[in-house]
């Protein structure tokens, strides 16, 4: 480790890293703006100038830019020379030069990184007498609000957009003092990964439009560590709340998980929250088939006489419940009349990913995805299933960047220098899926299969690996080269193909490839969000299964079983009397049911799930629901005469299924303090707490005390000292932006002081067997997921849905013929008892008598449909393309 | 010793002082049979101006909320169709407020300011919270003179990017001209 | 007859006490305003006398509120000590020749017996509170009254020396034939003044009850008429000690024949109350240390000094 000397001050530094990295791990405060530790260094706003001396005795120095200075042992730096900091200033005045008066009318104020650095450099009175240069805006879509008259050219928004997550739509136009970042025509931004452009720009370039609806300083959020509902990959997110609404999410930085980024279903798909559709109260079913409004206590009555009356009470749990809810319910209904929730075939699924994390195979984090330097992905649709894998992905497909430079001597932080290096080359990405992909463009080869075609190339090449075969195909052979070539192979596999043959194929060739080469991974994407938790606790009956036996009260945990059981819904429940359904959004099955009660969103009740990766994480309450709704698991506990906390639910569930019993580890309970106080969900300037109610009184109630954990619905406590999974948000002195984050970490980019959140479930590791070889005949219809719309809740907000395509049939030419269509006509089909119509798209790629359609909300009761069941609309007008937004509206401002 | 001395003698002094004030007239007004004169920058009744095109200044910045030490003022931000931010509401508990100024110190648009009218007595707490529509007055206050928006950069209804004082017309970026 | 006048003179001393005192919750903030150029409380009645009965209205109207971790006996006992005690003091007090309660031989004794009584009212009081600051303005009491009684008896005992009686009427009779006792006992009148103002804890030496420091020390937990009676103990004593010092070395009802012998010892009464008040509203109060050390390393030495120099002077003469 070298040691360097900062103004007189001996510091042991990081091998390898650069001097702002070093200092800002050291806890010294240098401002910067174009650096992100994501993204590596290019030196262009020239902020973070410090001295450099030749040696001890040098007086005089020379300014150097810390983030473009690697760290040499015995180096002498100086940060706080008269020099450097007068430089600081005057570069943060020429950075400030065209910047507007607009602070109070600008969503970034409070936490803007450039407040932060302006005062951190010192710099107070615009000198400049000349006129400020402007811009017209432009519209960017519903999420992102562009403001470009803010922008100080740091470059940072399209180094994030082009160079990070790969997007095209996004660039520095013009010249000089006129730079301009934007797109070439107005448009919706199209990358998946916008959302972190409101993040990345240091100023209010790029800010949040959903936010900006309902804004709220960052100072007066009220905010809970959360996890993401969105997919199976538990990214961590601040959820902030004022008068008792989800105002934003933003991304919680976890060294394993998503690091800084987030995908732009999860920032901005927690509306369902607030959606028209929520539940508000418990509901009896009347005469007329219509609810009436009850107290929750009515409500709970009344479901205990039907259960009384009843023989036999069944329970559904759900993947997109907490683990807190389905383990109470299954206590609630015993082991033998429980079931996870989930199709047979997401249960067969779902039961090959267990066996995978427990097996010897090595599952990486979505960090050390970005370490694999050749990736393999079969079947899975990763930048609409579990998008921010495919972050992960396109990051691990810059390896051979990163050797370049090692092999030259460029170090790796220097971004800009690595990718000239690099041009493109790229470490080989071979992706197998069944239509085209949004990887294939950083691909090294790509290949279009029908799911059966690709459980048999991976059956193949694990033969192929397993050198058990001398007939391979080029093909085969080729990517078998590849992967065994390749220092760290992964194969990424995933429910999105509903083929559990090639989880099956991904498993035998992940084996075959471990036995060649240690250091093979393997990534299979879970479904839901607790997917791989549900399936832990119980994966033993399908639902179906237990309907069969004739249950006369059903319960039904936050699930929609029109979607598991498709075609099938209406007759399997028709024969159920009492369908109780506990759930947050109004939905197929809350309408068939007899009861229904509110249960809390995760943004209003604590609960633990287990990702893809089986890491146990725990999403805390952002605000306490109204009286009537309650989290599931003290619905079911009142039910069933109990009152626990979910610390108590949680005890007796790690008694129960020790398999589980790390999740008490992810988190602590709510009995942990620091210094015997609880941890803040809001920050110390929260505002407004004697004015916010007093239009309904003057005289102010008590907070809420939050019982469930150890965060309280206050600003008392102490933020700054509590662990990474109580931490509601993140502020330190003099940094208010989410840069701030750093302040937390053992070093940049490190993990937090005190450890990560959250907990690994499969510490041991099982041999297993590869599975013998199945290829099911695959159905005719295959779906394909959207980032915006296959997600079942996050649909349902208000921005992202505007996003959602419109329903749609790929088929190809010969089918098309068949059923009289062509590309923009119109087929319809019959979806429990509703007509549902889709545009036409020909794709030649497509097999005969095969259709993709897309899982959207409309589409949801697909499960069942057959290829005869779709018949030409005559009717049918085009209006725009499908997968096109359904509203586009131009910015006012623009 | 002389210390002493003098300590006892400071005090006889203090006591002299004091009683010499038996004589002089006194400083207080009898209120309300005689009303005090205020002037005009006396911290009273707190009041939203408008700017001198009859807008609201208020732009809703949260500033006066975030300073005020009894956290009296509750606001929410909203924005008209041009991208103008004003208050969606704009309250302030007066029977928490301490008249101390602050919110006006913080307003970066010389939208809130106080009042020499401190005469605002309720029998009911209730009729201390003031909304908006008790708030906003009709002129200007104070500061005569001043709009915000036409120093900001944000663009609104009848001012467009480039339009605010000392900014240039908004750039060409197409422009291929040095 | 001799009986009915004093039994006229105990319901007179009685009346003027309590009356007294009421009245000069009102005087002495009516006072302190005009010194503080201010008018004072001026709005109940003609210049605002009302307030005084406004006043024993407002605090017989309170709640009378006894806190649940309090001693209830103890606590309700406490105020009641401290009129008595004090109430009992004036029976020495001579208001002209033949107008007194009593004339004990002991008179002296008797009243400073009666002011240190007072001192357990204080302490039980803050004792019974169940209350910190309570407890720590009944400690400071507790020592602050106790040493300051020592040299309050021994700052008198110049005076008893040169009358050659406890006697309060045989003390003012002496300076009737001599001549009054500030002339020549000026260091007892000094120490007996200070010791005074620490014995009622008057201000400046109202650290029992210092607001600035432990909210109102031993009456923090006091409301209604229970406050009331350690105000009115606290001005009941403010009369007495004035009295004692207009007795005991302002000659008591001497003075011109003009006006009649009461009238001159109630003159002078006034015009030492209206002296307290002005130390009042001029002087800070000390630190409690400061006031301790105050009390035994000058006021003790001091009275030390005044016995010996005064015990030498009736020896030479």
């Amino acid at each position: 480790m070298p040691t360097i000397k900062v103004d007189g001050q001996e510091l042991e530094v990081k091998e390898g890293v650069n001097l702002l990295d070093a200092l800002l791990s050291a806890g010294i405060d240098v401002p910067y703006f174009c650096w992100h530790p994501s993204m590596g260094s290019i030196g262009a706003c020239r902020q973070c100038a410090v001295i450099q001396y030749a040696d001890e005795e040098d007086t005089r120095g020379r300014i150097v830019m810390s983030c473009m200075t690697p760290v040499t042992d015995n180096a002498v730096f100086s940060v706080d020379a008269e020099n450097a900091a007068t430089f600081r200033d005057s570069v943060i005045e020429n950075l400030m030069l065209n910047h507007p008066h607009d602070c109070p009318v600008c969503e970034e104020g409070g936490e803007c990184h450039l407040q932060d650095m302006t005062v951190m450099a010192g710099h107070r009175n615009r000198q400049y007498e000349g006129k400020k240069t402007t811009y017209p805006n432009q519209y960017l879509g519903p999420f992102i609000g562009h403001e470009m008259n803010r922008c100080i050219s740091c470059y940072r928004c399209v180094r994030y957009y082009r160079d990070y997550s790969g997007g095209h739509d996004l660039s520095a136009f013009a010249s000089r003092s006129r730079v301009f970042f934007g797109r070439a025509a107005d448009g919706v931004l199209e990358n998946e990964f916008a959302g972190n452009l409101v993040e990345v720009c240091p100023t209010g370039v790029f800010t949040d439009k959903t936010l900006s609806k309902h804004y709220t300083r960052k100072w007066d959020l009220q905010s809970a560590p959360t996890v993401c509902q969105g997919c199976s990959l538990g990214c961590n997110t601040y959820t902030s709340e004022r008068y008792g609404e989800i105002r934003r999410v933003h991304n919680r930085y976890h060294q394993d998980v998503n690091g800084y980024f987030l995908c732009d279903r999860g920032r901005f798909g927690a509306g369902f929250v607030a959606s028209s559709k929520r539940i508000p109260q418990s509901g009896i079913r009347n005469d007329q088939g219509l609810y009436d409004a009850v107290s929750l206590d009515t409500a709970i009555t009344k479901i205990q006489a039907i259960i009384s009356e009843g023989t036999k009470v069944v329970g559904i749990g759900s993947a997109r419940a907490s683990l807190e809810s389905n383990f109470a319910l299954r206590q609630f209904v015993g082991q033998e009349n429980f079931c996870n929730g989930m199709t047979e075939i997401d249960q067969e699924m779902h039961g090959i990913i267990i066996d995978v994390l427990q097996s010897k195979l090595t599952t990486p984090s979505l960090t050390e995805v970005e370490e694999y330097d050749a990736v393999l992905i079969l079947g899975e649709d990763v930048t609409n299933h579990a998008p921010r894998l495919a972050l992960s992905v396109r990051q691990a497909t810059r390896n051979l960047a990163s050797e370049m430079a090692g092999n030259t001597q460029i170090p790796q932080w220097h971004d800009a220098a690595v990718r000239v290096l690099a041009q493109n080359h790229r470490s080989p990405l071979i992706v197998v899926t069944p239509t085209e992909d949004r990887l294939d463009e950083v691909a090294s080869s790509s290949m279009r299969l029908m799911p059966r075609d690709i459980a048999e190339l991976g059956y193949a090449l694990a033969e192929e690996i397993a050198g058990n075969t001398t007939s391979s195909t080029p093909d085969v052979e080729a990517i078998a080269r590849t992967l065994l070539e390749a220092k760290k192979p992964l194969v990424i596999s995933g429910s999105s193909s509903q083929s559990p043959d090639i989880l099956k194929a991904a498993v035998n060739l992940s084996l075959a490839l471990k036995d060649r080469n240690d250091r093979a991974g393997i990534f299979l994407c879970a479904n839901e969000c607790n997917s791989v938790g549900v399936a832990m606790i119980d994966n033993e009956r399908s639902i179906s299964e237990l309907l069969s036996t004739s249950p006369s009260v059903v319960v039904v945990l936050e699930n929609d079983l029109s979607i598991r059981l498709g075609q099938q819904f209406s007759s399997s429940i028709s024969s159920v009397n009492n369908l109780i359904a506990i759930d947050h959004l109004d939905n197929s099955t809350t309408s068939a049911s007899s009861v229904v009660l509110p249960a809390a969103t995760f943004a209003e009740a604590e609960g633990t799930l287990v990702n893809s990766e089986g890491r146990a994480q725990r999403s805390m309450a952002v605000y306490k629901a109204q009286d009537e709704i309650k989290a599931g698991y003290h619905l079911i506990d009142a039910l069933a005469g109990n009152e626990r906390s979910s610390t108590e639910v949680r005890s007796e569930l790690s008694e129960q299924i020790p398999a589980l019993a790390g999740i008490l580890k992810a988190a602590p309970e709510s009995d942990f303090r620091f210094e015997g106080a609880k941890f803040p969900r809001m920050t110390h300037r929260s505002s407004g707490r004697t004015a916010m109610r007093a239009d309904i009184s003057v005289h102010e109630p008590k907070q809420p005390v939050d019982e469930e954990s150890a965060l309280s619905f206050s600003m008392e406590g102490n933020q700054q000292q509590a662990p990474a999974s109580l931490r509601a948000y993140t502020w330190s002195p003099g940094w208010n932006s989410n840069q701030s984050v750093h302040k937390f970490q053992s070093e940049v980019g490190g993990e937090y002081v005190g450890g990560d959140s959250g907990y690994l479930l499969f510490r041991e590791s099982v041999d297993i067997e590869p599975f013998s070889k199945s290829t099911q005949a695959y159905s005719a219809l295959i779906p394909r997921y959207h980032i915006f719309g296959s997600d079942e809740l996050s649909a349902e907000s208000e921005e992202l849905s505007t996003l959602i395509p419109r329903p749609y049939l790929r088929i190809n030419n010969t089918t098309a013929k068949n059923l009289k269509v062509e590309q923009g006509d119109g087929l319809m089909c019959t979806i429990n008892n509703g007509n549902l119509q889709f545009a036409v798209i020909v794709d030649e790629a497509i097999p005969d008598n095969t259709f993709v359609y897309p899982i959207i909300p409309e589409t949801r009761g697909m499960n069942g449909i057959s290829s005869t069941d779709f018949s030409r609309v005559d009717d049918w007008v085009q209006d725009m393309d499908p997968l096109s937004p359904k509203t586009i509206t131009t910015d006012r401002s623009s | 010793m002389k210390s002493v001395i003098l300590a006892i003698w400071s005090q006889l002094v203090t006591l002299y002082q004091v009683l010499l004030h038996t004589f002089t007239p006194f400083d207080t007004v009898q209120y309300p049979e005689q009303m005090p004169v205020l002037p005009p920058r006396y911290r009273g009744r707190i009041i939203l101006t408008r700017d001198p095109d009859g807008n609201e200044r208020c732009v809703a910045c949260n500033l006066c909320a975030a300073v005020c030490p009894a956290d009296c003022i509750a606001l929410q931000k909203t924005e008209d169709e041009h991208g103008r931010w004003y208050p969606e509401f704009f309250r302030i508990n007066f029977s928490r407020c301490v008249m101390c100024g602050m919110c006006e110190e913080a307003c970066p648009t010389y939208s809130i300011q106080l009042t020499p009218d401190f005469e605002m007595c309720e029998y009911d707490r209730q009729n201390l919270v003031y909304e908006k529509e008790h708030l906003l007055i009709a002129g200007q206050g104070k500061y005569p003179g001043y709009s915000f928006y036409n120093v900001s950069g944000k663009s609104i209804k009848d001012k467009d990017k480039g339009e605010a004082l000392n900014e240039a017309a908004p750039t060409d970026v197409r422009s291929l001209l040095p | 007859m001799e009986e009915l006048v004093i039994y006229l003179v105990i319901i007179a001393t009685l009346l003027g006490a309590f009356g007294g005192a009421g009245v000069l919750v009102w005087f002495e903030r009516r006072l302190l305003g005009f010194w503080q150029d201010r008018p004072g409380p001026n709005r109940v009645g003609p210049f605002g006398i009302g307030l005084a009965v406004a006043d024993i209205i407002k605090l017989f109207a309170k709640d009378d509120w006894i806190p649940p971790f309090a001693d209830r006996f103890i606590f309700t006992f406490a105020p009641t000590a401290v009129v008595m005690a004090m109430l009992m003091g004036f029976a020495v007090v001579p208001y002209s020749k033949e107008l007194y309660v009593t004339d004990l031989n002991i008179g002296l004794l008797f009243f400073l017996g009666m002011t240190s009584l007072a001192v357990y009212s204080v302490l039980l009081g803050g004792l019974s509170s169940n209350n910190k600051y309570a407890l720590f303005g009944g400690l400071r009491a507790a020592a602050q009254m106790v040493s300051y009684e020592v040299f309050m008896g021994l700052s008198l005992m110049g005076v008893v020396m040169l009358s050659g009686s406890f006697s309060l009427v045989d003390i003012v009779n002496t300076q009737a034939e001599n001549v009054w006792f500030i002339i020549s006992q000026p260091l007892g009148f000094f120490v007996f003044l200070i010791a005074g103002i620490a014995e009622s804890h008057r201000l400046p030496f109202d650290l029992p009850e210092a607001e600035h420091e432990i909210v109102a020390g031993f009456h923090t937990e006091y409301s209604s008429m229970k406050f009331g009676m350690f105000m009115l103990g606290e001005y009941l004593g403010l009369i007495l000690i004035s009295s004692m010092i207009a007795t005991i070395f302002f000659g008591g009802w001497l003075g011109p024949d003009f006006l009649p012998a009461p009238f001159w010892f109630l003159g002078k009464t006034f015009a030492f109350i209206c002296f307290f008040i002005l130390l009042r509203a001029g002087i800070p109060r000390p630190r409690y240390d400061q006031l301790m050390s105050f009390g035994w390393k000058v006021m003790l030495p001091l009275t030390l000094v005044n016995l010996l120099v005064t015990g030498a002077v009736v020896l030479w003469m």
